[in-house]
């Protein structure tokens, strides 16, 4: 798993990589009460605000952490939003990718960085 | 914008320039997540989280810290009907008519018309005893300072905390502290040793405030706390607790820029102060004001349901066709009804309940429609 300074997490299924938020994150915005997706098959480029999350406090953009394309949306959080703060890590996923690159997940924060950066 | 995470805290105010209240180390013990309000370091949740709170407020009692608002005695240097009577001059409320031991709804208006504030005051024999909002307490004690000095002291109650416990049963949970409430109705007041109770709230349930020494505060706080039916209670539900019950916030919903009949506050204006009244006008912006009230508003606040489940926040532009209507000046999702909620103003025209309008989000526009308020049935006990 690695890990965004933007507090999204990525996981590499196969040549595909599954995005979500972290649980720092779900916990500090809060119940999530809304969640706009991308199209499946959009191309996108690093940091594109791509997906749309409120909370009962505020809104917040979800940013493409990789140049790509959007190859499946987690359609369940449309009508389950709360899922991101239940199992943000699990059924609370976003979208999948598939990277233009994957050498570039090197360059991302693994558990240990996400954790001292969040300490 | 990436994810925000800790959204109130934008443009927070340094700590060291926060104040701290009575309840704070009882907040951080508590786990509650501490943000700066109106200057004050005030609990925005708890571990609980805004939704579980704004539920259990609903379904047991939820116990709020409000002692960042502001607390004045007027204390009349002459006889109470003259302090009435002044204090009459600053807002387009029956003063006078308020019987002892009762509390009334009112407001500061500007010459313009505008609000300078909104208020609670209450007749408590030979005193009127006013809570206003956290953010405009300076200017308003230096406004009733200037205005009312002649005929009464005013005099900001700096030593006392102020509580709200809030919900259906908030009643039964007092009670045992201070059995006295029980007998007490919507918008009564007492004094009952050194706690002052008045049996009203910003949340559209049944419930009371309690102001008391900050002395005793903790205390009296840990002992609600220790029963079963009572939470502590962030601002984050209290403000969805609030939009529910379709009240305003100062510095949102009304302004300097609005009227109270622009505002739909025409029901705080008594019969009294009204063109035909026994003292009718004599307010600040009195011309405005009672010259909407004869004609109508060319604009005013509406409730709003988004028809989708995406919130539609605060300044969100309302459109009807092309054309801009309005805009939300507050809104987001309201627990009780599992749905999002807003409130703003539109042109007249298009305030009828009922009405097809959109707002537009992150570029897109949305529908909405013009509904009652408020949106969660009170629960008032008349």
């Amino acid at each position: 798993m690695k890990y965004t300074k933007e507090h999204e997490w990525l996981r590499v299924e196969g040549d595909i990589v599954v995005v979500g938020i972290t649980e720092h994150a779900a916990t500090a915005l809060g119940d999530v009460v809304f969640v706009e997706l991308p199209e499946p098959e959009t191309v996108v480029t690093e940091g594109d605000e791509v997906s749309v999350i409120e909370s009962v406090k505020a809104a917040s953009d979800i940013t493409a952490p990789c140049d790509g394309e959007i190859v499946a949306v987690n359609q369940k959080l449309v009508d389950n939003p709360g899922l991101v703060n239940e199992d943000p890590l699990g059924a609370g996923w976003f979208f999948k990718m598939k990277l233009d690159d994957m050498g570039v997940l090197d360059d991302f924060m693994d558990e240990d960085e996400y954790n001292d950066m969040i300490a | 914008m990436p994810v925000c995470l800790f959204p109130a805290e934008s443009g927070a105010a340094l700590a060291e320039d926060l104040l701290y209240l009575g309840l704070n180390d009882l907040h951080v013990a508590l786990g509650g997540k501490m943000v700066p309000f109106a200057g004050y370091s005030m609990p925005v949740q708890f571990p609980t989280g805004v939704m579980k709170e704004h539920l259990h407020t609903r379904a047991a009692a939820g116990l709020f810290d409000v002692s960042h608002m502001g607390q004045v005695i007027l204390r009349p240097r002459g006889t109470y009907e003259e302090t009435a009577l002044a204090f009459e001059a600053l807002m387009p409320v029956d003063v006078l008519g308020v019987a002892e031991g009762r509390q009334r709804y009112g407001l500061f208006t500007s010459d313009q018309g505008g609000i300078l504030d909104d208020l609670m005051f209450a007749n408590r024999g030979d005193h009127i005893f006013v809570v206003v909002n956290a953010a405009c307490k300076a200017a308003d004690i230096a406004h009733m300072t200037a205005h009312l000095s002649g005929v009464c002291e005013v005099i900001p109650v700096t030593d006392r905390a102020l509580l709200a416990l809030q919900g259906p049963q908030a009643e039964a949970a007092l009670a045992r502290l201070v059995p006295e409430v029980a007998a007490m109705r919507f918008m009564d007041v007492g004094v009952y040793g050194d706690i002052w109770v008045s049996r009203s709230g910003y949340t559209g349930e049944d419930g009371f405030e309690i102001s008391l020494p900050m002395a005793r505060v903790q205390g009296f706080a840990e002992a609600l706390l220790d029963m079963p039916e009572v939470l502590p209670i962030g601002l984050g539900a209290r403000d969805s607790l609030r939009l529910e019950a379709g009240l305003c916030l100062y510095g949102h919903d009304i302004d300097t820029t609005t009227s109270p009949v622009e505002a739909g506050l025409t029901w705080a204006i008594q019969k009294a102060r009204r063109a035909g009244g026994a003292r009718a006008g004599g307010f600040p912006g009195a011309g405005r004001i009672l010259a909407e009230l004869a004609d109508g508003p060319s604009r005013v606040r509406v409730g709003l349901r988004p028809e989708g489940r995406a919130p539609m926040r605060e300044d969100t532009a309302l459109f009807a066709g092309d054309i801009a209507v309005g805009k939300v000046t507050s809104g987001g999702f309201g627990p009780s009804l599992n749905a999002p909620i807003a409130m703003g103003y539109v042109a007249a025209e298009h305030a009828t309940i009922g009405t097809r309008l959109d707002g537009e989000v992150r570029g897109k526009r949305m529908p909405l429609t013009v509904a009652a308020m408020p949106f969660q049935p009170t629960t008032y006990k008349r």
